[in-house]
């Protein structure tokens, strides 16, 4: 913490990454000081994995532009075996530890002390022992890791970096899967560690850890670093001013719908992590939604907003109670079908897994949830079907040869055009929308707000989740913002700054406007 | 004759479709389902004028077509089951095994307790039913492995007819039984199916026609309309007069026709089997699009089952008796019929035409090595070779065209 006067561990110069069409990050400068955490955070999509993606060797050098040095000495990783042996572990959040194996097994996977080529599992163990009492873990290292709560697990990975002699430890949302208890012990640990001298990068979108525990806070925004100040010297306020710092564009049709009366009500949602027992996705969330409006959805990753509407929709695979009452009527939905026919449509986040069967054309995927009322109760109608997909790839201008083509073969934006098209031709009456222009392009994403403008003048009820804010913001009626699984805020149109919303999604809860 | 709905309706854009009829039949755009059937017919003509020249033209004589045939019949209707199975995603190992089980319950109750040819027959496709019903259950709502059910299956009904047989051939004398395995149609019969057939070829395309325009969608190309109508017709004739110039149909030939015919409507033009292939493809989507996935698989078994003993009920009465080691490996001909017709085990992919396609490409090669008297360990190693061979060649032929 007092080590200012030395040369940084670690300095990032001028790093640029872009992929085809995007520039992901831009001229970031970074730097990090031995004994010191340095928490980096930032909207989603603002570019955080991404630089800890270059930095841990995912992306080699000679794939992005500028320069990484380490006590001062330039250092090119062409592949995270390199960045490993400089001293960088990054702990990403989906973890990378193996769960048919043991804490030992998993701590030394490749790199297992060896005696005449035979693995040594009496030093392996006695190795792995010595870790995990440093961490305070009361742990056999010969425990199957898979029996571990995923604090635990994300423990394990830590004794994996030190197994390393990691000087640099890089921890992705690390929290996002742990109870609070769980957190603490985390903490005790980072902090034994931070006086070890280890420099550590804290990526976290709970803001009141990240001044808890870090020295310094780097705001990224759109691929830039917008700032970098040490944490005492600022608040809470100015770091959500500058994550958001960025104009509502008029990309977004300005429509006041004409709100009808309530057609969709859930009362007291609660969703359970089907892994881990105990684990709430979602706290007794409720809400309701009118004939003609827009609902957004706010809310950070891993806030349980997709978990949510799965739930709603019968898809969640975790124990899931709750009511859901459709024009006023309790509504048994237990599994999507019954969802559908209630009138409830919902297009998905993971497109590729959820939203389209890949290698089949557009008119199979367009009629696939409605095909009993559009072709028939049983004999199909491929004529009448072909007519109805020519028709609606009309209406959504999906941009392809005919409605034979996979759809495997379009670009991202023509593909969300046929999912939400498959959904419209089940004609519901309140549509989820989950990350609805995530992955396309800036004229596609304006096409789907154009959609769901119209939509909801033609009186459909629509909930919209989005981790873009300028998204939720401009095209909703209404935003609920939903933090750890419980709704933290809601706003009326006028009421809903980014600032407001942003406060609420790190955990500042604000009573309904 | 098979109608091969799997090619899309409308394979032209306007624009296409003018060019198609300008530069001819080159130009037309050929669907990669279709292409792959019709280098598969091309492979079965390869192999058959290679065996009519191997044995001096007895393998296209009148008498061993016929034989052919009737061999195709059990392989094929174990095919069409397995092929919903496959496309759904899964695989059935036991069918073997129930197709000797059920053929040998029909024996055994005709024979030993003197049951009637009806009720001994709806027997075992009860049993084929009731098998599948709790495999199916296994596998759909236990969430154990088809593979690892079925294989169960395989040993537990064989196992089973070993008992109750008790290790001993069960002959059936009665008739009307046997004709279901011996019996042919009569030629004139054959003609009039012939007719039938043609007739509702034709129909069929007048009415698809009459639909497009009524839906506002785009004329089929009047050579693509020809073809359609042609091809089918020449096949369905010289089908049945080649079978008529030795004894007319086989009745199991007619049994497959009409199973295929079925399945192939299941399959194209029916939700349940639109539903399968989004299921086979992408079970997740599937789900959230509303499918009741379970239910859906639970049926495929289920009608797999009971094919299962169509197939055991003409094996049983072409041999003329039921035995317990009779279909051992017809699993293995049934599931390389579905893959060499261009099914993938990954699920999603497949038609029933090119199964019953591939059950006769199997089939023909068990014949025509048999009429060589090449000896039964090479013509294992040939059907072996063949089976991987065609799968590479379409992987590789896949990734080629991207």
């Amino acid at each position: 913490m007092s080590v200012t006067t030395s040369a940084p561990l670690l300095e990032m110069r001028d790093i640029t990454k872009s992929f085809p069409g995007v520039r992901a990050i831009d001229g970031v400068t970074f730097d990090l000081f031995a004994g010191e955490v340095h928490a980096l955070v930032g909207e989603n999509g603002a570019g955080k994995s991404t630089l800890m993606k270059v930095l841990g060797g995912v992306y080699p050098y000679g794939t992005y532009d500028g320069e990484i040095l380490i006590d001062g000495e330039a250092r090119s990783f062409h592949r995270v075996r390199e960045a490993e042996e400089a001293g960088i572990a990054v702990i990403f959040q989906e973890l990378s530890i193996i769960k048919d194996l043991n804490i030992g097994e998993n701590i030394f996977l490749g790199r297992e002390p060896r005696r005449f080529g035979v693995i040594n599992w009496e030093e392996l163990y006695s190795r792995a022992q010595k870790l995990l009492d440093e961490l305070h873990l009361a742990l056999d290292p010969r425990t199957s890791v898979g029996q571990l709560g995923i604090g635990q697990q994300q423990l394990v990975e830590i004794a994996k970096a030190l197994s390393q002699q990691a000087r640099i430890l890089v921890l992705d949302e690390p929290t996002a899967a742990l109870t609070d208890a769980e957190a603490e012990t985390l903490f005790r640990i980072l902090d034994n560690l931070r006086k070890r001298g280890v420099g550590m990068i804290y990526i976290s979108h709970k803001l009141d850890e990240v001044f808890r525990i870090s020295d310094r806070i780097t705001v990224l925004r759109d691929g830039r670093a917008v700032g970098t100040e040490p944490a005492n010297a600022i608040d809470e306020v100015h770091v959500i001013a500058r994550m958001v710092g960025r104009e509502v564009g008029d990309i977004f049709p300005k429509a006041d719908h004409e709100r009808g009366e309530a057609i969709f009500e859930a009362r007291n949602i609660t969703v359970e992590d089907p892994n881990v027992r105990g684990k709430l996705l979602v706290r007794g969330v409720s809400f309701t939604v009118r004939r003609g409006e827009v609902l957004g959805i706010a809310g950070l990753m891993g806030a349980g907003r997709s978990d949510l509407l799965m739930a709603i929709f019968g898809a969640h695979t975790g124990p899931t109670t709750g009511e859901i009452l459709i024009e006023g009527k309790l509504a048994r939905i237990a599994r999507p079908s019954d969802a559908i026919r209630h009138g409830l449509g919902f297009v998905t986040e993971d497109r590729k897994r959820f939203g389209l069967i890949i290698d089949q054309t557009i008119l199979r995927n367009m009629t696939l949830a409605g095909l009993r009322s559009l072709s028939g109760r049983f004999v199909t109608n491929e004529h009448a079907e072909a007519a109805t997909g020519e028709r609606a790839m009309k209406d959504f201008s999906v941009k392809a040869g005919s409605v034979f083509t996979i759809v495997g073969t379009l670009s991202g934006g023509n593909q969300q055009k046929v999912v939400l098209a498959k959904w419209l031709l089940t004609k519901p009456r309140v549509l989820f929308l989950d990350e609805p222009t995530r992955g396309i392009d800036v004229g596609a994403k304006q096409e789907i707000y154009a959609h769901i403008n119209n939509l909801a003048r033609a009186g459909l009820a629509i909930v919209l989740v989005s981790s873009e804010l300028p998204e939720v913001l401009g095209l909703s009626d209404r935003v609920l913002v939903l933090h750890e699984g419980r709704v933290t805020g809601e706003f009326q149109r006028a009421d809903a700054t980014a600032e407001r919303v942003m406060a609420c999604a790190t955990g500042h809860t604000r009573s309904a406007a | 004759m098979i109608q091969q709905t799997d090619e899309p309706v409308i394979k032209h854009t306007p624009a296409a479709a003018d060019a198609a009829q300008k530069k001819g039949l080159a130009s037309l755009k050929i669907p990669t389902s279709a292409l792959r059937a019709y280098t598969m017919v091309l492979a079965l003509i390869v192999v058959w004028l290679l065996f009519t020249w191997a044995t001096g033209g007895v393998f296209l004589e009148a008498r061993n077509f016929s034989n052919l045939m009737r061999q195709t019949a059990v392989t094929g209707v174990l095919a069409v089951g397995m092929l919903m199975v496959i496309v759904s995603g899964h695989i059935d190992l036991s069918v073997g095994s129930v197709a000797g089980l059920t053929g040998g319950i029909a024996a055994m109750l005709l024979t030993w307790l003197g049951w009637g040819l009806v009720p001994s027959l709806a027997a075992a496709v009860v049993v084929g039913a009731s098998i599948g019903l709790a495999q199916g259950t296994l596998v759909a709502y236990a969430n154990v492995p088809a593979f690892i059910v079925t294989l169960g299956g395989l040993l537990i009904w064989r196992g089973v007819i070993k008992g109750v047989s008790r290790g001993s051939t069960i002959p059936v004398e009665l008739r009307s039984f046997k004709f279901i395995g011996q019996g042919y149609v009569a030629p004139l019969a054959g003609i009039a199916i012939a007719i039938v057939a043609v007739a509702a070829i034709v129909l069929i395309n007048v009415r698809r026609t009459r639909a497009r325009s009524r839906h506002g969608l785009t004329a089929q190309s009047v050579t693509n309309t020809v073809f359609r109508i042609v091809i089918p017709s020449a096949v369905i004739i010289g089908f049945i007069l080649a079978l008529n110039s030795y004894a007319g149909v086989p009745i199991p030939v007619i049994i497959l026709l009409a199973v295929s015919l079925a399945g192939a409507f299941l399959t194209q033009n029916t939700t349940f089997g639109r539903y399968l292939y989004a299921i086979g493809s992408n079970r997740d989507a599937a789900r959230l699009s509303g499918i009741r996935v379970r239910r859906h698989i639970l049926v495929v078994f289920c009608l797999m089952g009971a094919l299962a003993a169509v197939s055991g009920i003409i094996y049983t009465a072409r041999v003329g008796s039921g035995s317990p080691d009779a279909g051992v490996l017809l699993e293995l001909d049934a599931i390389a019929a579905c893959v060499i017709g261009g099914a993938s085990l990954m699920g999603g992919r497949g038609t029933i035409f090119g199964a019953c396609l591939g059950a006769l490409f199997m089939a023909s090669l068990d014949n025509g090595m048999s009429l060589k008297n090449i000896p039964d360990f090479t013509q294992d190693i040939v059907k072996g070779s063949i089976l991987v061979a065609a799968v590479g060649l379409d992987m590789f032929w896949r990734r080629k065209s991207g």
